[in-house]
């Protein structure tokens, strides 16, 4: 794996020499990353990058900039990768500082070029030996699986053998084989508050699931997990998060995957997750507490409606709807009703609703 | 006795000479500073206009001595056309005397206060007459006086007359001395630097106190002057009428033919019908009721606008643009002069220029140059309506910042030619809000604005062009470098890429463990024979080849080689020394080099 990673990234140089030697400027060509250039892959079921390219040349200063900083972070992968060594995106940026003019000028930055690398490649930046900052996610339920650890494999049962917490899903997903499981389907929730309302309401055991804490917009661990337990057990996986459109995107880049990491939907996007809720109709039927929406919630939904990811009857009829009541409510809503009613009333009834359970 | 009978003892005339003495700030010396420059103005103004009149290129000069510790001698002398002996006493000895009040037509002074006002502050602070020498031509002896006036009564004393030798065959030249500080000397500078640009066929000579400074000029053309006009139906007020008709001779359809212009026979027979009058009848017998029904049918009456061409003596665009550039340094300059029009039956016109860049500074407000009739304006700027349009433009439309008045480095020039200037006071300081003349303003400065905003925006585009090269030149050598170093081959030679893309004179500097390298290559399809400045605080100590020149200044070196490049060719040079410092190369034009120090961040 690392003789691969290492050779894509010196093909990357090696081009750049290539053109510098025969009198060219140096340069490449990536994809455009905005919301108009992603298209439905109908094989692979997600939505990837479409045809629309940008080229960066070394033609003015600030793109030739950019091309001598990707050249610095080949040479440091490379180093890092011969070395077997490994570091996180932030560590990379500091590591910039003694690059003169090369140097990042802020974390946004380099995790950009970084993403610009991985699909220059078509690796994964843990093939880089790079992690991300932020630790995985949590997740709670009868599944069996062992772990490769630096300090040797660890079996783990999700249920028996953690805390209350759960078991934390670690940055690189490939290093878990998924062993067994006891489930008929998968909940990823956006709020910590639900997360622990299921746990202790013995969710996870009254209905066979497996909880999967999403910490607000997903890792990419987590969202590989999902995929990877979607994908090898068959199991369903359902996304219920609070009912405003910023929780609306984030159940988009679990089931599609996100704008920034089109390149790599294929192993992050779940196709086939599905919404259970807050639905905006579940505002109105349950008469939640709410508040009413901001202009920039408004001006959020108006952009979905225009996003591809977005595209179908069922989205259409529910961000009309909210525009018309002008309102959002919160997953943690429901324990207006009592701190039982969401796993006692409304998900058995939306799980039945949806084909889950009969 | 009554009351009346008692105040009647104390009601007497006031000579104009005994108000001025109480309202001295109503003419600009409300401070001994300020005194100073208003004399200067005064004098300097009469001596330009003087040189006007006999069509000769003014020479000025001014000197200004200190004889006790605060006492000044001022001194202005010209070359005009100097002023007969009879007459001396009453232009510098007597308040509202002139020539020019009673004309229509552009002129600096008017009113026949000024220089008299100086000659009296004089007398009030110090006692000492007014000295005065003129001369008419070479066939008259110059004539000297003493000077005062008498303030009860404003006519001129003579202390001292006499015939006297002098070098100069005509001119006239005029001593004043008074209680005053040179506390506003930048002010005083800046009043002849100005004027200096507004008239650029003058040279002005001045002697500070042993300082000398000289505004030399720029322009050999004589300008001509301003003939005068007769006044405009329109621009004419009841008691000048009833004046000018007690003075006529002839009927009323004369009188009205002769005295104003733009009116002929049948205008006149319209304007007699319109207010009811006989044209026949004889002008100087009207009743103040017929006059006032004249007055408002001249008002009233369909009359061309006044000639303005013969009245008014505009700068011109040249010119000022010639006037700037001689006392700024700037990478901008533009000027306009708009066609003449008229408000309220008074010919102007207005002239306007901007500057942008050079070495005017960076930040803060816009330096706004306002002139009336060539004279710089220099006080209560923020009453004049000039600054108010200034004001009121909005320059971002332009490029230009602004926070009330534009921002950055700009000057802004407006001058308001007129047959009648409207000043807010008699110390002519600032411009009146006349509505003809605000818009007249509001359209050359935004004519100037959309020239500054394509001058900008093709800076700019030359500045991305810089860029361009900059990326070229000094980063694509840093990828070549790194990514020989990740493939592990020679660095590739990257100056096949400057070349095929820059097509110029690309000179580089760089440093490395205690060694300076230049390098000047020509990737222009012409041989150049260059000269190449390298100024740092390196002496170039072992420099091969050794530089034709060093010259050290302030602990700074510079480096001078003089070589010969082919189109294609190239060129090094290498000395000890830690590098930095600047880099400039001459010979061909500077859009066709680009200069890179590699050490720069």
């Amino acid at each position: 794996m690392d003789q691969k990673t290492q050779e894509r990234l010196f093909s990357i140089a090696m081009r750049w020499y290539d053109q510098m030697k025969e009198g060219a400027i140096p340069s490449i060509s990536l994809p455009t990353r905005t919301k108009q250039n992603i298209e439905f892959d109908d094989d692979t079921e997600v939505w990837k990058y479409g045809e629309r390219e940008s080229v960066r040349s070394a033609h003015t200063a600030k793109s030739a900039l950019h091309l001598l900083k990707m050249s610095y972070v080949i040479s440091f992968l490379k180093t890092q990768l011969r070395e077997k060594r490994s570091s996180t995106l932030r560590e990379l940026y500091y590591i910039s500082e003694g690059w003169k003019r090369a140097k990042f000028s802020a974390q946004d930055e380099s995790n950009l070029l970084i993403e610009d690398l991985e699909i220059l490649t078509d690796l994964q930046r843990e093939a880089f030996h790079l992690r991300p900052e932020e630790d995985g996610a949590t997740i709670f339920g009868p599944i069996r699986l062992k772990e490769m650890t630096r300090r040797g494999e660890r079996e783990i049962h999700c249920q028996e053998d953690v805390g209350e917490a759960g078991y934390q899903i670690p940055s690189n997903v490939e290093n878990i084989d998924l062993l067994e499981h006891d489930a008929r389907f998968v909940i990823a929730i956006e709020t910590g508050g639900m997360y622990a309302r299921l746990i202790e309401n013995g969710f996870d055991e009254d209905y066979q699931a497996i909880l999967v804490h999403l910490k607000g917009q997903p890792a990419r661990s987590t969202r590989r997990m999902l995929h990877r337990i979607n994908e090898e057990f068959g199991l369903p996986v359902l996304v219920f998060t609070d009912g405003d459109p910023w929780s609306y995107r984030i159940y988009a880049s679990v089931a599609y995957g996100a704008i920034k990491s089109a390149h790599m939907s294929e192993l992050l996007a779940t196709p086939r997750a599905q919404f259970i809720g807050v639905q905006p109709s579940d505002i109105r039927d349950y008469n939640l507490p709410s508040d009413t929406l901001t202009e920039k919630d408004v001006a959020a939904l108006q952009s979905e409606i225009s996003d591809p990811r977005f595209a179908s009857e069922y989205w259409r009829t529910q961000i009309q709807l909210q525009l018309k009541l002008n309102l959002k409510s919160e997953q943690q809503a429901f324990a207006a009703r009592g701190l039982d009613f969401v796993t006692r009333e409304y998900l058995p009834r939306r799980l039945t609703e949806m084909g889950i359970l009969s | 006795m009554t009351l009346a009978d008692d105040l009647a003892r104390q009601q007497r005339s006031i000579s104009v000479a005994e108000f001025f003495e109480k309202n001295k700030h109503l003419l600009g010396f409300d401070s001994p500073t300020r005194g100073v420059i208003t004399t200067i103005k005064e004098a300097v103004d009469n001596a330009l206009d003087a040189c006007e009149e006999a069509m000769v290129l003014p020479d000025v000069f001014v000197g200004i001595k200190r004889t006790e510790s605060d006492v000044f001698r001022i001194t202005v002398e010209d070359n005009g056309p100097g002023i007969v002996p009879a007459q001396v006493p009453f232009v510098f000895g007597k308040l509202l005397y002139g020539s020019r009040f009673h004309q229509i037509r552009q002129s600096r002074g008017q009113q026949g206060i000024g220089i008299s006002a100086a000659v009296l502050y004089a007398q009030l602070t110090t006692g000492l007459p007014t000295l005065v020498i003129s001369r008419t031509g070479p066939d008259n002896p110059a004539s000297r006086f003493l000077l005062q006036i008498n303030i009860n009564t404003n006519e001129p004393e003579v202390v001292e007359q006499s015939e006297v030798e002098w070098d100069r065959t005509h001119g006239t030249r005029v001593q004043i001395e008074f209680k005053s500080s040179m506390a506003a000397k930048k002010r005083l500078l800046e009043y002849l630097k100005y004027t200096s640009v507004v008239n650029p066929h003058a040279r002005i000579r001045v002697d500070l106190d042993d300082e000398t400074f000289l505004f030399e000029r720029v322009s050999e053309e004589v300008i001509a002057c301003p003939r005068a006009i007769k006044p405009h139906p329109h621009g004419i007020e009841i008691g000048q009428l009833m004046r000018m008709l007690g003075a006529a001779a002839g009927t009323c359809g004369e009188f009205l033919v002769e005295s104003f212009t733009r009116v002929g026979k049948k205008t006149a027979e319209e304007i007699c019908r319109s207010a009811g009058i006989s044209p026949d009848a004889p002008a100087a017998t009207l009743s103040p009721a017929d006059q006032k029904r004249l007055l408002g049918a001249l008002q009233g009456a369909r009359v061309p606008a006044p000639p303005t061409q013969t009245c008014l003596s505009p700068i011109g665009e040249d010119l000022i643009r010639k006037g700037l550039e001689k006392e700024f340094q700037m990478d901008f300059v533009r000027s306009r002069t708009r066609p003449s029009s008229v408000y309220s039956g008074h010919p102007f016109l207005v002239e306007a220029a901007i500057g942008y860049g050079g070495k005017l500074p960076p930040e803060g407000n816009a330096q706004i140059l306002r002139f009336a009739n060539r004279v710089p304006l220099l006080y209560q700027q923020g009453a004049c309506a000039i600054t108010g349009c200034i004001a009121g433009v909005s320059w971002k439309n332009y490029n230009v910042s602004q926070a009330g008045l534009p921002t950055g480095p700009l000057l802004i020039l407006v001058h308001v030619a007129s047959t009648n200037v409207p000043f807010t006071s008699e110390s002519k300081d600032a411009i009146a809000a006349i509505p003809e003349i605000e818009r007249e303003v509001t359209l050359v400065l935004q004519e100037l604005g959309r020239e500054l905003k394509s001058y900008l925006s093709r800076r700019d585009k030359n500045r991305l062009q810089e860029d361009r090269a900059r990326a070229v030149c000094s980063i694509i050598p840093e990828i070549a470098e790194k990514v020989a170093e990740i493939v592990d081959l020679p660095v590739p030679d990257t100056s096949a890429i400057e070349g095929r893309i820059m097509r110029k004179v690309v000179a580089k500097k760089m440093s490395r463990d205690g060694r300076v390298r230049l390098e000047v290559k020509n990737y222009t399809s012409q041989p150049g024979a260059l000269t190449i400045y390298d100024i740092s605080p390196d002496a170039g100590e072992g420099a091969d080849p050794e530089p034709a020149i060093v010259t050290e200044l302030d602990a700074e070196y510079t480096k001078v080689w003089q070589v010969e490049i082919d189109a294609g060719g190239a060129w090094c040079a290498e000395y000890r020394g830690a590098g930095g410092g600047t880099l400039e190369i001459r010979g061909v034009p500077p859009e066709h080099v680009v200069v890179v120090d590699l050490n720069a961040e």
